[in-house]
């Protein structure tokens, strides 16, 4: 039988998620797509969608069924070259991808992080007390969430001091990769292809500085037997997914806190909540919202039958507002319990760098709790579209020095 | 329905009704209980969701992985010979579990 034939099993949808529209306001949308049924079928890519917290989960838990070793991304691995080498990590299978992900589970460790944490702090303190002393109308992206992340993953890595702005159109790049050959494929793939040369050149084994993370995956990596070119393999997967990410999660959050005045207010009255706040910017507005899977067998889910190799397109993002899993899911909520929001992944795969994520969000909310006593909309944000990513592009803010 | 108990760090006790298999964490989490953060939600990255077996429980629990004993290492509150991440707890039988002083 062919993934079409069995399609009729569940409901099919004409929805673009890579279109402008889409990825400019996906809300309604993954109401649509969760209210459709538990599993839907996208016509114009063939592929499954999920939408609903219950399903994505399942679909993250599975990882024998629904594996990454096929690609994350919409293309399949199985019957097409991928553009780069495949990641050790984020698009592979155990026994590989455990072998892989210990060698950085035992280096980059909670106790690891709660070392960095006053330097980390001490950094995004100096930033936004100097930028709310400023006044005047600042950009949120670019005089806070860029240069915050840019300052601190560098130098915590070992990277050259030479270069950096090549990070965030590399990831940009990596994530736009993951959907289709659209106009966001092709334009990252000439931006970020300037960039590649030097990421690959930071990722070479003795690149690195001697004392940063980098030296030591190296070191831990080479140990575990990774020849030199799965030992860069294996730092790439920070440079692409560590900064993007964490500048769309602080810039997410600047856009909330302007946008919901009594949570800034709560937040700073009880700067404590920032690592909560940080959390439910992660649920509310998530900065990674699809991955793919591919089934590695006939299966099932929820009652629709899924032929193997079927591309299953989840909706991370929808799932975080899901309202079966969330009271008032489409509210901003520092004070919520957002644990169990899957905006880091879930299971095996879940994001390796969630925990420093976690501790970049924490410390700048912090210093944004301190140092600033208003945070206001100077104009329109405008949304940087990107195939699997949300973020911004420009935040206009007025910020009131405290 | 198997049941656990959670003892708080200053002996108030709540008994709540596990379904099968759940795991320690998610029974804690979605009745709201206090002293269990799991901020990673289960993925055993976070060591939040430290617990300590309270005595004749802890025979019968699944061995720890790797993973998990490289976690405990990292907890907020001291680790002792009954600690355990309560994600990696899945529920079959009766159980009583002690929460430590700190989480983060």
């Amino acid at each position: 039988m062919t993934a079409e034939t069995l399609a009729t099993n569940a409901p099919v949808l004409d929805l673009d998620p890579f279109s402008d529209d889409f990825l400019t306001d996906p809300y309604d949308a993954h109401e649509q797509m969760r209210e459709a049924g538990p599993v839907f079928w996208l016509e114009r890519y063939g592929v499954y969608g999920v939408a609903r917290h219950d399903e994505v989960s399942r679909v993250l838990t599975d990882h024998e069924t629904f594996v990454s070793s096929r690609g994350v991304g919409i293309s399949d691995f199985a019957k097409e070259k991928p553009w780069r080498p495949p990641s050790l990590l984020l698009e592979a299978d155990p026994p590989q991808h455990t072998k892989a992900r210990q060698v950085v589970t035992k280096i980059l460790t909670v106790k690891l992080l709660r070392s960095l944490k006053d330097g980390f702090q001490a950094h995004a303190d100096e930033l936004v007390a100097r930028v709310a002393a400023q006044g005047g109308v600042i950009d949120g992206v670019h005089d806070l969430a860029e240069p915050y992340p840019l300052a601190v993953f560098p130098d915590f890595i070992g990277l050259a001091k030479d270069g950096r702005e090549n990070l965030l159109p590399y990831g940009s790049m990596v994530f736009n990769t993951f959907g289709p050959r659209n106009g966001h494929f092709e334009r990252a793939l000439e931006r970020g292809a300037a960039a590649q040369g030097w990421i690959m050149e930071q990722c070479r084994p003795g690149s690195p500085a001697s004392e940063g993370l980098g030296a030591q995956i190296h070191a831990a990596a080479a140990q575990a037997g990774f020849n030199e070119e799965d030992q860069a393999k294996l730092l790439r997967s920070f440079l692409s997914a560590g900064v993007d990410t964490t500048v769309h999660g602080i810039g997410n959050a600047l856009q909330c806190l302007a946008e919901n005045p009594e949570q800034f207010a709560a937040l700073r009255d009880d700067p404590s909540l920032a690592r909560a706040a940080f959390e439910e910017t992660v649920r509310y507005s998530s900065p990674v919202q699809t991955f793919f899977r591919t089934t590695s067998k006939d299966t099932e889910v929820s009652g629709v039958a899924l032929p193997e190799g079927s591309k299953v397109l989840m909706f991370l993002a929808a799932a975080n507002r899901d309202p079966r899993q969330w009271e008032s899911p489409a509210a901003f909520d520092i004070q919520r319990k957002a644990a169990g929001h899957v905006g880091f992944g879930f299971g095996i795969h879940a994001c390796l760098g969630q925990m420093l994520a976690r501790l970049e969000g924490e410390c700048f909310l912090t210093a944004l709790a301190r140092h600033v006593s208003r945070i206001e909309l100077a104009g329109q944000p405008k949304q940087q579209l990107n195939n699997t990513l949300r973020g911004l592009d420009s935040l206009p803010l007025h910020l009131t020095a405290a | 329905m198997p049941k656990v108990t959670f003892i708080q760090p200053d002996g108030l006790q709540n008994v709540l009704d596990a379904e099968a298999e759940t795991s320690v964490m998610r029974v804690a989490v979605s009745n709201g209980l206090p002293g269990i953060v799991a901020e990673c939600g289960g993925s055993a990255m976070c060591a939040t969701c430290h617990v300590y077996i309270e005595d004749g429980y802890l025979d019968g629990l699944p061995e720890m992985s790797e993973v998990e004993d490289e976690m405990l290492d990292c907890t907020a509150s001291e680790r002792c010979a009954n600690s355990r991440l309560s994600c990696q707890l899945p529920v079959v039988s009766d159980l009583a579990v002690r929460l430590p002083d700190a989480q983060v």
